[in-house]
């Protein structure tokens, strides 16, 4: 159990079954009164936020989360699936919650997934992946058409900028925050 | 980095204001075997004494002494007490003044903080962007209620939401614009405070509010050592509730409560004043080392 004073911002906790995450937290104190612990709270699987304020005596409930590292198999649909490694389990993601992470899933890569009761409820890509380019325009020496950049398509199907040198067949690395360039990779 | 210039120059400012007008600059301990039983404060242990939480009592034994007009700068105690306007070592500024009451102290709070404002001169910078123009506001803790909280104090007592109510609905709406006294407080929070005269439902004490800010907490003196008492008891009583072994009852400090006169006594956070002057937002910009720097 957690205790008022373990309260901060990025603590995680459970409420009425369901797992938080505290966004914002201040605690304050009027005059000769109460100490009170004021958090904004987000919910961690609807992203639904809202504030509550606690007092000293209150405790809670560490959310019952846990994170594993599981490789990518292959896509059905709308629907992902993966594998962990040392177990074998598999287990399935949908599209919605991994977002614009699809665009950087290839085979065999491994993330980190976040269960809560055994569910996924968020996946944390490596920061950086390394993509083939299947798609550019060819760059002609001595262009003046002045742009510093083109569009080219990776394996995956997205679509982003890179330098005008980049070629189809080459791999570049894209930040998978971003989803920016970062470099050519050379192999 | 913290304005450690600026710091000094709010405190020098202070200083200068009391010793102008004939205060005596005292030292009272820091480590003493008693602080005031207070439900809502932990004391913070030093071998079996403790470090005070105020300088409250030992500076009405002085009072008690024959000292008329009183102030100190000291360090205060209070653990786990942490956040954008607290640090469990912090500086406080406290006064008394025998034979005044707490109307008194409002007064020398609206001429402290311009005498200060008007020393500083910063250019540029004027704080919360709260005047210090005269007249500031002056509203009952009824008066609060009613207008930003939607709910009486009784009703609010009785369902233990004053501290939460006062902090979520009431707060954000004092001293802005130009600074607040939210006075005449229930007595059941009346803490070492007279009952009003003619009153006898709330407590001669009032806050100073700047920019939404706690800055003072300011009192009509209780100076019946019998009622201290009995307030005392039904403190420690609430300590041992909550589960923590109270302080000792602080009998020294009892016993000379007979000689004390009738005196109005404020405390007065520094570091808050400070922030307030220089328009710092936390704290923690106004020390030269935040606890977790150490």
């Amino acid at each position: 159990m957690y205790t008022t004073s373990d309260l901060r911002k990025g603590l995680k906790i459970q409420l009425d079954g369901e797992p938080y995450i505290i966004t914002d937290f201040e605690f304050s104190k009027p005059g000769k009164g109460q100490a009170l612990y004021r958090c904004r709270l987000r919910n961690m699987i609807t992203g639904n936020a809202f504030d509550r304020t606690y007092r000293s005596n209150d405790k809670f409930e560490p959310a019952a989360l846990e994170e594993r590292t599981m490789q990518f198999l292959y896509a059905q649909g709308d629907e992902y699936n993966f594998m962990d490694n040392k177990t074998f389990e598999q287990i399935v993601i949908t599209k919605d919650l991994l977002g614009d992470d699809i665009n950087f899933l290839i085979d065999n890569m491994e993330v980190d997934i976040l269960l809560f009761k055994e569910r996924a409820i968020g996946v944390t890509l490596p920061n950086f992946v390394n993509l083939t380019v299947t798609k550019a325009d060819p760059w002609v020496k001595g262009d003046t058409s002045g742009s510093d950049s083109k569009p080219v398509t990776v394996e995956t199907g997205y679509v982003l900028q890179v330098p005008p040198f980049i070629n189809e067949g080459e791999k570049i690395q894209i930040d998978t925050r971003t989803g920016q360039y970062v470099t050519r990779v050379k192999e | 980095m913290s304005d450690l210039w600026g710091r000094a120059r709010v405190v020098r400012a202070v200083r200068r204001f009391f010793e102008q007008r004939d205060f005596l600059e005292v030292e009272t301990p820091l480590m003493i075997p008693a602080p005031a039983p207070e439900p809502h404060l932990l004391p913070q242990p030093a071998g079996r004494w403790f470090l005070q939480t105020s300088p409250e009592l030992c500076m009405k034994r002085l009072l008690a002494r024959g000292h008329a007009k009183i102030f100190q700068i000291c360090k205060c105690f209070r653990r786990q007490e942490r956040g954008r306007r607290h640090v469990p070592e912090f500086t406080m500024l406290e006064w008394y003044r025998a034979g005044a009451d707490y109307l008194a102290l409002m007064d020398d709070c609206e001429q402290l903080l311009t005498a200060v404002a008007a020393e500083l001169a910063l250019p540029g910078e004027n704080g919360h962007q709260v005047s210090l123009v005269l007249p500031w506001e002056r509203l009952t803790v009824a008066e609060a209620f009613c207008r930003y909280a939607a709910m009486e104090v009784d009703e609010a007592l009785r369902r233990d939401l004053f501290d939460q109510l006062l902090v979520e609905k009431i707060e954000p709406h004092l001293g802005v614009g130009r600074p607040t006294f939210l006075y005449d407080y229930p007595l059941e929070l009346a803490a070492l405070a007279r009952p009003k005269p003619g009153q006898p439902e709330v407590a001669e004490r009032f806050e100073l509010y700047l920019g939404g800010v706690e800055l003072a907490n300011g009192f009509s003196e209780l100076i019946d050592p019998v009622e201290q008492r009995r307030r005392f008891e039904a403190d420690r009583r609430l300590i041992r509730a909550a589960g923590r072994r109270p302080p000792p009852m602080p009998e020294p400090f009892l016993a000379e409560l007979d000689a004390m006169p009738q005196a109005a006594g404020i405390a007065l956070g520094l570091d808050r004043l400070v922030m307030i002057m220089l328009g710092k937002e936390n704290i923690d910009q106004v020390l030269a080392f935040p606890p977790e720097t150490l």
